[in-house]
């Protein structure tokens, strides 16, 4: 069902770094799981909408009031890589 | 062969908000890196965004400006992909349920045509940070974020592929932009990148159906940008074309200081957004009572305001399209001539000597002018009754500027009324001739210049005052008496 | 000291000055330090905040001021809820030294009725799992037999309940994460209506399907726990604006005239058949108790579990995203940006979680959005539909908690296996409705079995009521694990 080149795709789109052999313990994996959710398309659900939101709220919105923003320190307290105010990532190549 | 243009604009305008799309954290531009910010905007875990109405209600008046519809229920919708600037690595969008669609643009070309260029759909989004790359993007070893921008909110608005030139593409995006600034959701200004274009561009076949292959264009940061991009790409495409090559449908970015667009070599350049509903956010059901309370309190929008401006007071187009280039403009200049209801005499003054000294579209200037719509106005009365000739209007004009005071306040005190005396005019002239019998010779033999000299030495004998019309009068009665 | 006694005792017991929040507090401290090296339910100890936080309650009751029915209680903090300046996991490597500098609204209101933190609860990493197995620190242990599960995702604060270490505690209970470890552990655990307790400063995992909610060796402690909590909060978007009501109020009002309906789809084969007799038993007690009993259907039941392998994944998908070593959390080095992030999910993410990232991811990707995805949210209305109609004819549903009882460590290799312990959870948590677990009887083994009482939205009082009447007429609370 799903491929190899399914599962290698998924992991370029979700930026997970997998070895070969895990590449190919995922495949199985998620093949196990998909036979499950497969039977899910057998049911039917003609003229059934979608359930996004367990709670029947609409229109929930805020005054545009602002509020003191938090100062740099805290916000790059955790930063891997702080250059002065940044936070500084490794190179990005388009490829 | 000859093609046929297709063109397709997608604008992003950020909106004049006070705070950010999902956020408290103020929305001005230039602070110091990161002290904009907050655990929302930043994406840091267990943070949820919470709506700004205000952005909702900017959303909704520019969709009434552009007469869309507004969807009865819209929702907000995940958009993924990574970038350092995203701070969630996804960015909280519409999809399939906008704000608004259907609508439509009335552009006016320079050739006099007016095209009607329908708007697709218009959502709302929240806009990502800035990345300063330590270098160019292609050498850097490193880029530096700064995630001020991220979150604030951006209104996206996707018009139909109707423009068929380059030119038709720069003028709607000013008619596009002009409505943005009356409306006041947005300050115009496309250097700071608080608007921003995209262009879909394809050529077909001239009487084919089919569209081309679609090429986008980024990096379009002004409307001369605009119209040299897609005036490169029109060219490429055609000579692609003619050479027998295949158009490749990607992404290109337009390079202003080379002239020309670049493919951005992405192999992602069809990205998969994997859309899915925000589960942070409740939908949006907008109150029929709410959205007409906003389209009640349009105001008459840009090019309206221009007809107007034509029809009902009877300006030139030109003279149309100056005023109403903004909003506070227009609105001094219907006030001037409320006061003083002369349409193209207040035009040329506030054209000419208004606009020497204030910057059009800069409403806090125009609002906080030391010559009021109604001092101006008394200017002109004066103009007009004959206190003052125009020239000297000229100086009392230089003078308020200065002073902030009323014009008949300093004419009274300088002493500037003009002198219409028939009599003491009479004299003056008669004193002109008779010190100048070679003009009136040359007047004599035909040369009427001869008669203007004399005007102007009446003019400069009385310190400019007296009235130019009748001195003019006078000295041509006493010649060809003579 | 006894350290099984309940809050509302606690703090009768403080306001009658027989002992003090501090002396409570030093006590568990000391507790924790003897025993969690062996139960694992702790990943952080909060030893000198707890100690300032109890000195502060001692002088409110001295004055005779306490701030409300938590104060001086103290209580432990599944790590997932963001806790200024104390490091908060999520379970996960990739936030192992993150600090947050904010707390979420859970934790600031219970301080605000001055409630005392003991620790961070320990997890499955990303509250994705059902033993607590999968926390990238250690096992959590299950108090009446350390060889077994305590359950998950949430079986730190279980477990502290259970053994002793904690007066109460708060999970968050996304597919069963909090009802499942209480069946497991013997103690009482809530999951109430979507919304009524804030998410913000909830690390995310499902959004549309997290609840936070609290665990009590009683159902008056989770009345309480949840009232210290619950409420609108502006900065939740999907938190209810209804008012708190006194769930403590009215809890002794019984059953009479409730009616209860038994769900033929929570009888299954193959499930523990200990656990049948023990919630049919319960059901008697109840009928007994003056409560009607009929059997309901609830047919969407045997798709409830797929439909949340779907919707889960997906949107932890999305939600994990961010964990890319850009702003904060682990980071390990790489060629480039891409390769960077790369490895760093590789490296701080477990097995578990990167299964989950890769499913959701796959089911929302370009051509199965509308065939997973988009079905799943169809048949998600299903199971609300079917509690709507359930609902039109009992007050209450009355079931099992879970299908088997505490398994040992490592029993459940096959993610597939370990999902089903998730049965008859599910369902509430796609409907957002309110159910609790109440220890209903142990197996021949001595292992805690759990009842669950599921209830219309919003009404928690009605769930509450029920449940209190039940342990009332039994005495399955009273029953504590001999942790030496």
């Amino acid at each position: 069902m799903i491929s190899r080149e399914d599962v290698e795709h998924v992991a370029r789109l979700a930026r997970l770094a997998l070895t070969p052999d895990e590449l190919e313990r995922m495949r199985t994996q998620l093949n196990a799981i998909l036979v499950h959710i497969d039977a899910l398309r057998a049911v039917n659900t003609d003229g059934i909408e979608g359930t996004s939101h367990a709670v029947p709220l609409v229109n929930v919105m805020r005054d545009d009031e602002p509020r003191p923003p938090f100062p740099a320190d805290a916000m790059l307290g955790n930063a891997p890589d702080r250059a002065g105010e940044f936070f500084r990532v490794p190179r990005i190549i388009e490829d | 062969m000859r093609y046929e243009v297709v063109i397709g604009l997608e604008v992003h305008a950020q909106l004049t908000t006070r705070t950010k799309m999902f956020c408290g954290c103020p929305t001005s531009f230039g602070a110091a890196p990161n002290t904009q910010t907050c655990p929302v905007c930043q994406g840091m875990p267990g943070t949820l965004p919470v709506l700004n109405r205000r952005a909702v209600e900017y959303g909704t008046r520019t969709a009434l400006a552009f007469e869309c519809r507004i969807n009865p229920g819209c929702r907000f919708a995940r958009k993924h992909y990574y970038y350092p600037d995203m701070p969630k690595n996804f960015q909280i969008s519409q999809y399939e349920e906008p704000l608004a669609e259907d609508g439509a643009l009335d552009v006016d070309l320079l050739g006099g045509e007016t095209r009607r260029i329908g708007i697709q759909r218009l959502h709302l989004e929240e806009d990502v940070g800035k990345l300063v790359h330590e270098g160019t993007l292609e050498t850097a070893q490193a880029s530096l974020v700064d995630y001020n921008r991220a979150g604030v909110p951006l209104m996206e608005t996707v018009s139909r592929p109707e423009i068929r030139s380059p030119e038709e593409a720069a003028a709607y995006l000013r008619a596009f932009r002009a409505v943005l600034v009356y409306l006041g959701v947005n300050d115009g200004n496309m250097e700071e990148g608080s608007l921003r274009c995209d262009a879909n561009i394809s050529l077909k076949p001239a009487g084919a159906r089919e569209l081309g292959t679609k090429v986008e264009i980024k990096n379009l940061n002004s409307f001369r940008n605009v119209q040299r991009a897609l005036e490169f790409e029109v060219k490429r495409q055609t000579d692609a074309l003619a050479r027998g090559e295949r158009i490749v449908q990607e992404t290109r970015l337009w390079d202003a200081d080379g002239g020309s667009t670049r493919s951005m070599r992405s192999k992602e350049y069809a990205h998969d957004y994997r859309y899915f509903p925000e589960p942070d956010l409740v939908p949006l059901k907008l109150e029929r009572a709410w959205v007409e309370e906003i389209r009640a309190a349009l105001p008459e929008l840009p090019r309206a305001r221009r007809q107007r401006f034509v029809s009902e007071l009877g300006l030139p187009p030109y003279d149309a399209g100056v005023l109403t280039q903004s909003r506070a403009l227009a609105e001094y200049y219907e006030s001037a001539v409320r006061e003083f209801p002369q349409p193209k005499l207040v035009s040329n003054w506030v054209m000419s000597e208004l606009l020497r000294e204030l910057p059009a579209d800069d409403e806090r200037a125009i609002a906080e002018a030391p010559i009021t719509p109604s001092r101006l106005a008394g200017l002109l009365r004066l103009i007009d009754d004959g206190t003052i000739s125009g020239k000297i209007a000229k100086t009392v004009f230089e003078k308020m500027l200065a002073t902030r005071e009323e014009a008949s306040a300093i004419v009274r005190r300088e002493g500037l009324t003009q002198v219409a005396d028939a009599a003491a005019l009479e004299a003056l002239v008669e004193a002109a001739i008779a010190g100048n019998p070679r003009a009136v010779d040359d007047f004599r033999k035909g040369k009427t210049a001869a008669a203007k000299a004399l005007v102007g030495q009446v003019m400069k004998a009385s310190g400019g005052k007296a009235n130019p019309a009748m001195v003019s009068k006078l000295v041509e009665e006493k010649l060809t008496k003579s | 000291m006894d350290l099984h006694r309940p809050i509302h005792e606690l703090t009768a017991a403080f306001s009658r000055g027989e002992t003090s929040p501090t002396a409570v507090t030093e006590a568990y401290l000391g507790r924790i330090e003897k025993l969690d090296g062996k139960l694992g339910a702790y990943i952080t100890v909060t030893a000198e905040q707890a100690r300032a936080a109890a000195a502060a309650a001692d002088r409110r009751y001295r004055a005779g001021s306490p701030l409300g029915p938590l104060d001086g209680v103290p209580v432990s903090i599944k790590d997932v809820f963001c806790t200024r300046g104390v490091p908060t996991t999520s379970g996960s490597r990739i936030l192992e030294r993150y600090v947050p500098p904010y707390d979420a609204t859970l934790v600031s209101r219970l301080a605000a009725g001055g409630a005392v933190m003991l620790g961070k609860g320990n997890l499955d990493e990303f509250a994705m799992g059902s033993s607590t197995e999968h926390s990238a620190f250690h096992v959590t242990r299950n108090p009446w037999d350390l060889a077994r599960v305590p359950g998950g995702s949430s079986g730190g604060p279980a477990a502290a309940v259970a053994g002793g270490l904690a007066a109460g505690g708060y999970g968050t209970d996304t597919g069963g994460s909090i009802r499942q470890p209480a069946a497991f552990c013997g103690v009482v655990g809530l999951k109430p209506t979507f919304g009524r307790i804030s998410r913000f400063g909830l690390i995310a995992f499902a959004s549309s399907l997290d609840h936070p909610g609290p665990f009590g060796l009683d159902v008056t402690d989770a009345a309480l726990l949840l009232g210290g909590v619950a409420g609108h909060d502006s900065l939740d978007a999907t938190s209810i604006p209804a008012p708190v009501p006194d769930y403590t109020a009215d809890l002794a009002r019984g059953v009479r005239g409730v009616r209860l309906g038994v769900p033929d789809e929570y009888f299954i084969p193959g499930m523990d058949p200990e656990i049948e007799a023990a919630v049919r038993a319960a059901v008697e007690v109840l009928k007994g108790l003056g409560a009607s009993v009929e059997r309901v259907s609830l047919p969407a039941t045997p798709h409830a579990l797929a439909t949340y392998y779907v919707i889960a994944p997906a949107e932890a998908s999305s939600n994990l995203a961010r964990y890319d070593g850009v702003k904060y959390g682990l980071r390990v080095p790489g060629r480039d940006l891409v390769d960077m992030e790369s490895r760093t999910r590789a490296a701080g993410f477990g097995a578990e979680v990167k299964r989950r990232i890769m499913l959701g991811t796959y089911v929302l990707s370009a051509g199965y959005y509308d065939a997973y995805y988009g079905q799943a949210q169809k048949v998600r209305t299903l199971v609300r539909r079917d509690f709507d109609a359930a609902f039109g004819r009992v007050d209450l549903i009355v079931a099992p908690t879970t299908p088997n009882v505490a398994f040992k460590h490592g029993d459940k290799e096959d993610p597939v296996q370990m999902y089903l312990n998730d049965v008859f959870t599910i369902p509430a948590d796609m409907a957002g409705i309110p159910a609790i677990s109440v220890p209903c009887g142990f197996t021949a083994g001595g292992l805690p079995i759990g009842l669950q009482l599921i209830g219309k939205a919003l009404d928690e009082p009605g769930v509450l009521r029920a449940a209190y009447a039940y342990e009332q007429a039994t005495d399955w609370h009273r029953r504590h694990p001999e942790l030496a």
